[in-house]
């Protein structure tokens, strides 16, 4: 459980994080999402107390995070940020971890062998791939045996195969009951992972939602009508609040009204109608709609702050 | 890496318990001698510390008939040099592996794995700090002995720049040398959680040990001899000295000095460590 109120971050100038209030609930997947340098890693740096926060406050299973006797057990973090001596071997570095808590090296050597880096243990870490090092970063993560999850972008850099293996690893470590917290940028990977997910943009708060409402919320339904009579049917439906754009002749995509109505219309003016279908505006959409304006920095133009 | 299973499960945990100053102690020995930097400087620092007194030994005793008596004499009056030629390399061998115990985790990102396990921070810098000074003990009062042992057999096969063990303040001083160098780690491992950089780690020692006291020599002499006794460098220093100037500490007041340096080194860094972000 994780839980953020009124949570602030100032770094000079520019606000990081600005009043975020949510919970983060054990037992399902909850998906972390904004544009790039929304305030996501900063979230998750505050709630593991590694930053201070301006204003507000956030604790994981109760608590402020520094003050749980034995973290590890409490939660389990994977940064974005490199967090490993890239002179020190993977057992190592998991070794060492482990002996704050009094974890025993046979955790330790199964942990290696869960996240598939048996073979490696015994190299250097500055050696190892990115999708190497963030199965080094997951096992430490796994090592204490958390009841709460702190992933930011777990699957970087991992080949299709280890995305795959992220996943499974995520639903089963909610369906243990434990809070899964994951970030990412992109929609598409939540979308087949996270139950719920919570949107930022530029530090605030931009939605808190189960994945479906989302979908919904971010753009409605639209309905797709093909027509050799596209034009006059576009003028029967058209205005109050119902919203039509032709995306190619004889097409019509007309949110705000349901296909019943359309079809009705249609009928009641004898209108030829060769298509009529409703169409769920993809996770991805719904996201790029809800994040328009947040995103700092877009191709080519910046946006003033 | 094959581990393609349908769905994963988290062996669970049965043994685990509390973060303790000890268990923080264990992982930060881990953590020190599981580096390849670390066992290079430290092989460094005991072969100077032996190496150098030997070398120098041998140089002075088949260029001692070569000497004028009064390059004798000044070598008669500080005999203990030869023994503890080597503290004055080995020390920046120790400051660099001190500035870099802290400065190494900054700067490849590991102290945010650390500090996530260990999140109220400072049993961090206690354990690093414990754990260098013991290992740096462990090493350098064996190789200061060494050190004293054969440079004066060295020396003794010529019959020149004879002392005993048991002489006055001989024994001190070789122990001396070796608390010195144990000092200078946890002053330079200070500085390295004040700083949070390598390179400026380690310029920052150097300036106070290396660049300011030679400085001192620009001012008037009655200032500089008012003042240089109490730098960190020379107060340390006089804990080794077999023979004390009216301008310098003596053993006890000057190593109690430079310890004081140290623990106000760490107290700011305890501070700040606890206060900043990571």
């Amino acid at each position: 459980m994780i839980e953020a109120q009124g949570l602030t971050k100032d770094y000079g100038p520019k606000r990081a994080v600005d009043d975020l209030t949510f919970t983060v609930k054990p037992g399902v997947v909850t998906g972390f999402l904004g544009p790039n340098g929304s305030g996501k890693s900063t979230t998750m740096r505050l709630a593991l107390g590694l930053d201070r926060p301006t204003a507000g406050d956030v604790t994981v299973n109760g608590k402020h995070y520094r003050d749980h006797a034995a973290p590890l057990h409490e939660a389990g973090a994977l940064l974005e940020a490199r967090s490993v001596h890239t002179g020190r071997s993977a057992y190592n570095h998991l070794l060492a971890l482990a002996q704050t808590h009094g974890i025993s090296r046979k955790r330790v050597d199964e942990l290696v062998d869960l996240v598939g880096l048996h073979d490696v243990a015994r190299k250097r870490a500055g050696q190892f791939s990115l999708g190497m090092g963030q199965r080094l970063g997951i096992g430490a993560a796994l090592l204490g045996d958390p009841a709460t999850l702190l992933l930011d972008e777990p699957s970087k850099g991992l080949d299709p195969e280890g995305i795959h293996w992220i996943r499974n690893l995520l639903r089963s470590l909610a369906t243990e009951g434990r809070t899964v917290f994951v970030s990412s940028h992109l929609m598409s990977e939540m979308a087949l992972t996270a139950d719920h997910v919570i949107v930022i943009g530029r530090g605030k708060l931009i939605a808190d939602t189960s994945v479906e409402d989302l979908v919904r919320m971010a753009s409605g339904s639209a309905v797709r009508v093909r027509s050799p009579q596209a034009g006059a049917l576009s003028e029967l439906v058209a205005g109050d609040g119902v919203i039509v754009t032709s995306p190619q002749p004889g097409m019509l995509e007309i949110r705000g009204t349901s296909a019943e109505k359309i079809g009705e219309t249609a009928a009641a003016h004898g209108i030829v109608l060769h298509e009529l279908t409703g169409v769920q505006a993809s996770l991805e959409e719904a996201f790029m709609e809800l994040t328009r304006g947040d995103v700092e920095y877009k191709a080519g133009e910046e946006i003033a702050a | 890496m094959s581990s393609t299973a349908q769905s994963v499960s988290i062996p669970r945990l049965t043994n685990y318990g509390r973060v303790t100053q000890l268990r923080v102690a264990r992982s930060e020995w881990t953590k020190l001698h599981s580096l390849r930097s670390t066992r290079w400087s430290l092989v460094v620092a005991v072969v100077l510390t032996i190496g150098l007194p030997c070398l120098f030994a041998s140089i002075l005793s088949s260029r001692w008939g070569h000497l004028s008596p009064g390059e004798r004499a000044d070598h008669a009056r500080h005999p203990l040099e030869v023994a503890t030629a080597g503290v004055n390399l080995s020390q920046l061998a120790i400051a660099v592996l001190g500035v870099l115990v802290i400065t190494g985790e900054y700067s490849t990102g590991m102290i945010r794995s650390t500090f996530i396990a260990v999140p109220k921070r400072l049993p961090v810098l206690w354990a690093k700090t414990g754990v260098y000074a013991l290992v740096v003990a462990a090493l350098m009062v064996p190789s200061v002995l060494v050190g004293y042992f054969a440079s004066q057999a060295i020396l003794n096969r010529h019959h020149i720049l004879q002392v005993s063990f048991s002489d006055h303040g001989v024994a001190r001083a070789v122990f001396g040398a070796a608390l010195f160098l144990v000092l200078v780690g946890v002053f330079a491992l200070a500085i390295g959680a004040l700083v949070r950089n390598t390179a400026g780690g380690i310029a920052t020692f150097a300036a106070i040990f290396f660049v300011i006291p030679p400085l001192m020599n620009i001012l008037p002499s009655n200032w500089n001899n008012a003042i240089s006794q109490y730098l960190p460098s020379n107060a340390g220093r006089s804990v080794f000295a077999l023979t004390h100037d009216a301008h310098s500490l003596r053993p006890l007041p000057g190593i109690l000095l430079f310890a004081g340096y140290c623990a106000v080194a760490l107290a700011v860094a305890a501070v700040l460590l606890v206060r900043r972000d990571t």
